[in-house]
């Protein structure tokens, strides 16, 4: 069985409402990080994201569904029908039970819940919406996907925080070589209501710094925490063979590689395991180091952190070999929606043989990466490197490959 | 507050439910099953609470499972409106 392939791409991004806006936006090294507009950021710590500002859920879903469903739902919805149609699939031409869903998510329905819960303690029990029960847990997304779209085979959800965005391609890669012909994978992911941001400020990794190009520096010597953002991608994967067999022959690329490590307890003495989820991607596609023509980092603006990833990056690919890039600079980190963005990144860079910027950053040089800043950076490109860490421990690695 | 009608019934669907996919709610779906107008189980759930509190109506989960048309639930909530 080869590797499976992306067919089809659909993004919801702060500084993008579509693919292409977004890749435009990205190329041309825009950002979507702002000044909180949600509610009054004044009284928080954190005063930056990157919010969807414009998105409109009525041009996505019917209004049935907007009402029962969290912004990070909303969003896939849109991203959903974008990347079925860059797909050109006819859900008709499958069978229901050949078609699956499994997206990442981390943040639930926070935004609709915390209304919610705000009805149950200042009017009661009675006053709390049916659709609580369904639309603020981690698998709502996969639910009303699955729902909308038909699809009612191996569905399932990963909730790894931001590492669940490549968790969710190697469970697709599962699925697909068992059988299923067609998965809606990918993830997207709305934390920015005032108990959302709340919920986030605990993991004390939150950048606090009000300046908007100034909050989010991965590499940086000023690197003082990220930028937490919204939106996400959803990724249409399917066997190669059963693209070409439906008339695509040309798929963005595959899934060449993949593997995912989780970290030692905190003080254990033991290192991280980083560079080990690199080196297991590597292997199991069959990739050299050398090979690598770019790399999508993680880029998680705490310094302790980036240097980990740095020292990882270094040890297998060398110090300064292959160029590496943080596009979330213009988005902040995604949660579950940022892997699968950074994974829409790497494809369309493939496409188009062009290396997206990193943004506001001065690269400190003791990390040895050639960060691509400022600018993009056309080159050709055949193998890409996905890099996602999720609080907690979780580290994954994914190997992008043009066909 | 006396009764219920059809159009007070129309309007808090749409409100607590969501407008239907391009078609009309009219008195002619009085008998059509909630699935097939295109409402769920948990739309019904969502109805039967918001009428509850603006009509001051207690009505029993087991009486909610039962309303499977609009006329079940207007039907319903005028009975038990006379009644108090």
């Amino acid at each position: 069985m080869s590797a499976p392939v992306f067919t089809g791409i659909g993004v919801i991004a702060p500084n993008g409402l579509d693919r292409e806006a977004w890749w435009q936006a990205t190329l041309d090294g825009k950002s979507g990080l702002d000044r909180i507009s949600r509610f009054d950021p004044t009284d928080y710590p954190v005063r930056v994201a990157g919010e969807t500002v414009g998105f409109d859920p009525a041009d996505h879903a019917p209004a049935r569904l907007v009402r029962e469903t969290d912004a990070m739902t909303r969003y896939a919805f849109a991203a959903a029908n974008e990347a079925l149609a860059d797909a050109a699939i006819d859900t008709d031409a499958f069978s229901d039970l050949e078609m699956a869903v499994i997206t990442a998510n981390s943040s639930g329905g926070v935004e609709f819940g915390q209304r919610e819960l705000q009805k149950l303690y200042s009017e009661g029990p009675q006053a709390v919406g049916a659709y609580m029960s369904i639309a603020w847990f981690y698998a709502a997304t996969t639910g009303q996907l699955s729902i909308r779209h038909g699809m009612r085979g191996p569905c399932g959800v990963l909730c790894s925080e931001q590492a669940g965005g490549l968790d969710v391609l190697a469970q697709a890669r599962r699925v697909l070589a068992r059988g299923t012909r067609l998965v809606m994978s990918g993830g997207t992911d709305a934390s920015l209501s005032p108990y959302g941001l709340t919920c986030q400020l605990s993991n004390g990794r939150l950048s606090t710094e009000p300046l908007p190009e100034r909050a989010f520096l991965p590499f940086d010597r000023a690197a003082g925490g990220y930028v937490p953002g919204e939106g996400g991608a959803i990724l249409m994967m399917e066997n190669r063979e059963e693209a070409a067999a439906r008339g695509l022959d040309h798929p963005y690329g595959e899934l060449a590689g993949y593997a995912a490590t989780f970290d030692p307890r905190p003080g254990s003495g033991r290192p991280p395991t980083l560079r080990r989820a690199v080196e297991l991607a590597l292997a199991d596609a069959g990739v050299t180091p050398e090979e690598v023509d770019l790399v999508l980092a993680d880029g998680h603006g705490v310094p302790e952190l980036d240097r980990r990833e740095a020292e990882a990056i270094t040890a297998v690919l060398g110090a300064g070999r292959v160029p590496v890039t943080v596009p979330k600079t213009m988005t902040g980190r995604l949660y579950a929606g940022g892997a699968p963005l950074d994974v829409a990144a790497a494809l369309l860079a493939l496409r188009d043989g062009v290396i997206p910027p990193t943004v506001n950053v001065r690269p400190d040089p003791a990390h040895g990466l050639d960060l691509v800043v400022g600018r993009p950076r056309e080159t050709e490109l055949r193998t890409v490197l996905v890099l996602a860490r999720g609080y907690g421990g979780f580290n994954a690695a994914a190997v992008i490959r043009s066909l | 507050m006396s009764g219920i009608t059809f159009g007070d019934f129309k309007a808090i669907m749409s409100r607590c439910a969501g407008e239907l996919d391009g078609r009309e709610l009219t008195e002619n779906d009085l008998d059509t099953a909630f699935t097939d107008i295109g409402y769920d189980s948990l739309a019904v759930l969502e109805i039967a609470s918001q009428i509850q509190r603006e009509y001051g109506l207690q009505i029993p989960d087991e009486a909610i499972e039962e309303m499977t048309t609009p006329g079940d639930v207007i039907g319903y909530v005028n009975r038990h409106l006379t009644a108090v």
